[in-house]
């Protein structure tokens, strides 16, 4: 039995260098992702702007950013480590999230930038074992000093999969609002302001126009977009301030990306959107600013044009010129 | 041109008539093969054969003998088969005993399930739970029935059942019946519900978390109400265990007697608290096993019996395959 079965053909560093590759294709190379960065290219990333040479703001989804003014800053990560028992999955992260404009956290798979994101509403209190250090700020407030409903009330989160509860589509948003008790103590009926609160959340979600002239369908009947679209809406009925979304479209077919995507851009002068990616395009498209972890350290960050273009960091430029990932 | 190519060639053009894998003949397979797949086949076609042998045998016997009057009247205490009534109040007693066994027995076992899969704290209780529970499902009913009449035997649970006349209590009723029927039924109950529970994603209460609610919010709006199907399965299994035991109705009712009789005058509590028979103990009494001898009555009974719980498995059934049953299926 040789050994050439057992172990695939390495191709060293030096070699795929070297080797006559056509000219845009990006290295493929083998490195040592846990060691120091290897070199790359420095030249700004290929991204995926092909050879057009427009730029990926072309397909920038949104036409503007908002005016400085208005952006302001909405929860503040200060050194903050985290663990799943003895095993530190966050290290020594510091971030701003902001009001006004799209965080897209990027990173392998590992990164430690879920994690990150569980944080912030503390759903990573939910994983026996989890464990943290440094502080998490909600409008100056530690958030661990704020009651943990009240605190997922405000930071609010739409996860990967579609998942609405297997109810009506009235029911899924009225869920996220009812449990508030009138002045008795008794759980509200159904309102004409519960109502109203329902069809807000839906329009802001860009789904009532589909799904307003029957709210009583099971919400398991309708598309994978829509279901998303809906669990948006569920995140924004509370009115919260910062909204969660990770990896919101990873399920979804590229038309009803591009209209949650739309959607994130819209709301993000109504509240801070922090959203976690693996699709570097999608990043591109919807982000102001880009975070850019790895092993479950921060890299890189900054507006998503420098962390595209210009990043600062090699590893970063490895990262987004599609070295590994 | 490559093969993809090719493919996508294909793809654009009229469709291709697909060609399927040939069905595999077992005249290719070995010889052990062939006779244990035999054997299988066997064993399943035989099961169908008793089943509807049963069934067969039993609508055959027990519609000949069923009428009206058999379903309308009472029991009466005689010889003749021709002058012993119907079986009107054996049919209200398992009625009866079903629904106080499975309203005792539903909510207690949900709660049961909801801790043992949602909370399980401390852990060391949560497994104790758990080896009670096997305990309990394990035991025979003839074994809860001894004990049930041991226990509402003594003078201070007296008030569940009824007095014999030198003012002992007995301990027999449909009360202490129902009772220790729903301890038979629950751990069906429990175990469905733990199961829909345990196939509930991850993901449902995440999300529920997310939104601000508490882990008792979630289990009473969320989770409890998408494993509707889950409990009712149960539900149905635990009643056709209610309806379809003996040794219970024989020991802690008191079968023999026939006729629902009421202790006392107060209408809902005397009921509750009196004695009677059901259809399992009817047919007992009544066949040549029992010291009856109106074996055409038994049969009409049994048949009765075996429709309402076979009608109860055909919900299960429905229940726990529906679609309905599997709302993330899906996904």
């Amino acid at each position: 039995m040789s050994d050439e079965r057992l172990a695939p053909p390495v191709i060293p560093v030096a070699d795929a260098a070297d080797a006559p590759a056509p000219a845009m294709a990006p290295p493929i190379r083998r490195i040592a992702l846990d060691g120091a960065p290897t070199v790359a290219p420095a030249r700004p990333a290929p991204a995926c702007d092909g050879a057009a040479g427009a730029g990926h703001r072309a397909w920038r989804v949104r036409a503007a950013q908002v005016p400085a003014a208005l952006v302001r800053e909405r929860m503040r990560v200060e050194s903050l480590w985290l663990a799943y028992g003895e095993r530190w999955v966050v290290r020594d992260v510091s971030l701003p999230v902001r009001q006004g404009e799209v965080l897209a956290l990027i990173g392998a798979s590992g990164s430690g930038k879920t994690t990150l994101l569980r944080s912030l509403n503390r759903l990573t209190e939910i994983t026996a074992g989890a464990a943290r250090a440094g502080s998490i700020t909600l409008d100056g407030t530690d958030i661990h000093e704020l009651e943990v409903t009240a605190l997922r009330r405000k930071v609010s989160m739409v996860f990967q999969q579609p998942n609405p509860f297997p109810m009506s589509v009235f029911d899924n948003v009225a869920y996220a609002l009812a449990e508030r008790k009138d002045g008795r103590g008794r759980r509200r009926r159904r309102t004409a302001a519960l109502e109203r609160a329902v069809e807000e959340a839906l329009r802001r979600a860009g789904l009532y126009d589909e799904v307003g002239d029957d709210l009583a369908r099971p919400a398991l009947r309708l598309s994978g977009g829509q279901q998303q679209r809906l669990c948006i809406a569920r995140a924004l009925a509370a009115e919260p301030e910062v909204l969660l979304l990770d990896e919101p479209c990873s399920a979804l077919d590229p038309i009803s990306t591009a209209t949650i995507e739309e959607l994130i851009v819209g709301l993000r002068e109504t509240v801070a959107v922090v959203i976690v990616t693996h699709n570097l395009q999608q990043a591109q498209r919807v982000a102001d600013h880009v975070a850019f972890m790895h092993l479950g350290e921060l890299v890189e960050y900054g507006p998503a044009e420098q962390v595209f273009d210009r990043p600062t960091m090699q590893r970063t430029r490895d990262y987004v010129g599609g070295a590994f990932g | 041109m490559s093969a993809r190519a090719e493919i996508a060639l294909a793809a654009s053009a009229a469709a291709p008539t697909p060609v399927r894998p040939a069905r595999q003949s077992t005249a290719s397979w070995p010889l052990a093969d062939r006779l244990a797949y035999l054997a299988c086949w066997i064993t399943g076609v035989g099961l169908c054969v008793i089943a509807a042998a049963i069934v067969v045998f039993m609508a055959v016997k027990g519609i000949s003998y069923l009428s009206l009057g058999a379903l309308t009247q009472s029991p009466k205490p005689s010889l003749l088969q021709k002058q012993s009534g119907g079986f009107r109040d054996p049919i209200l007693g398992t009625l009866l005993i079903t629904a106080i066994g499975t309203l005792l027995a539903a909510p207690m076992g949900v709660a049961l399930a909801t801790w043992l899969s949602e909370y399980r704290r401390p852990s060391w209780l949560a497994r104790t739970v758990e080896s009670a529970l096997e305990m309990v499902a394990g035991t025979p009913s003839v074994v809860l029935a001894l004990f049930g009449l041991l226990v509402f035997s003594e003078s201070f649970l007296g008030f569940l059942s009824q007095h014999a006349e030198n003012g002992s209590v007995t301990g027999s009723s449909f009360l202490t019946a129902g009772i220790v029927m729903s301890i038979l039924a629950m751990p069906l109950i429990v175990a469905s519900t733990r199961e829909a529970l345990a196939q509930l994603p991850e993901r449902l209460r995440e999300t529920s978390y997310a939104l601000g609610k508490t882990r008792a919010t979630t289990i009473r709006r969320v989770l409890l109400p998408s494993i509707r199907p889950g409990i009712a399965t149960g539900v149905v299994l635990g009643m056709g265990r209610i309806i379809g035991d003996t040794a219970i109705i024989t020991i802690v009712l008191g079968g023999e007697a026939n006729r629902i009789e009421p202790a006392g005058s107060v209408p809902v509590l005397g009921l509750l608290r009196g004695i009677g028979s059901t259809l399992t103990s009817y047919v007992y009494y009544q066949s040549p096993a029992g010291e009856g001898n109106s074996h055409e009555k038994a049969y009409a009974a049994a048949f009765v019996l075996l429709a309402m719980v076979l009608a109860l498995n055909a919900i299960a059934t429905r229940l726990s395959t529906g679609r309905a049953a599997l709302p993330f299926a899906s996904r």
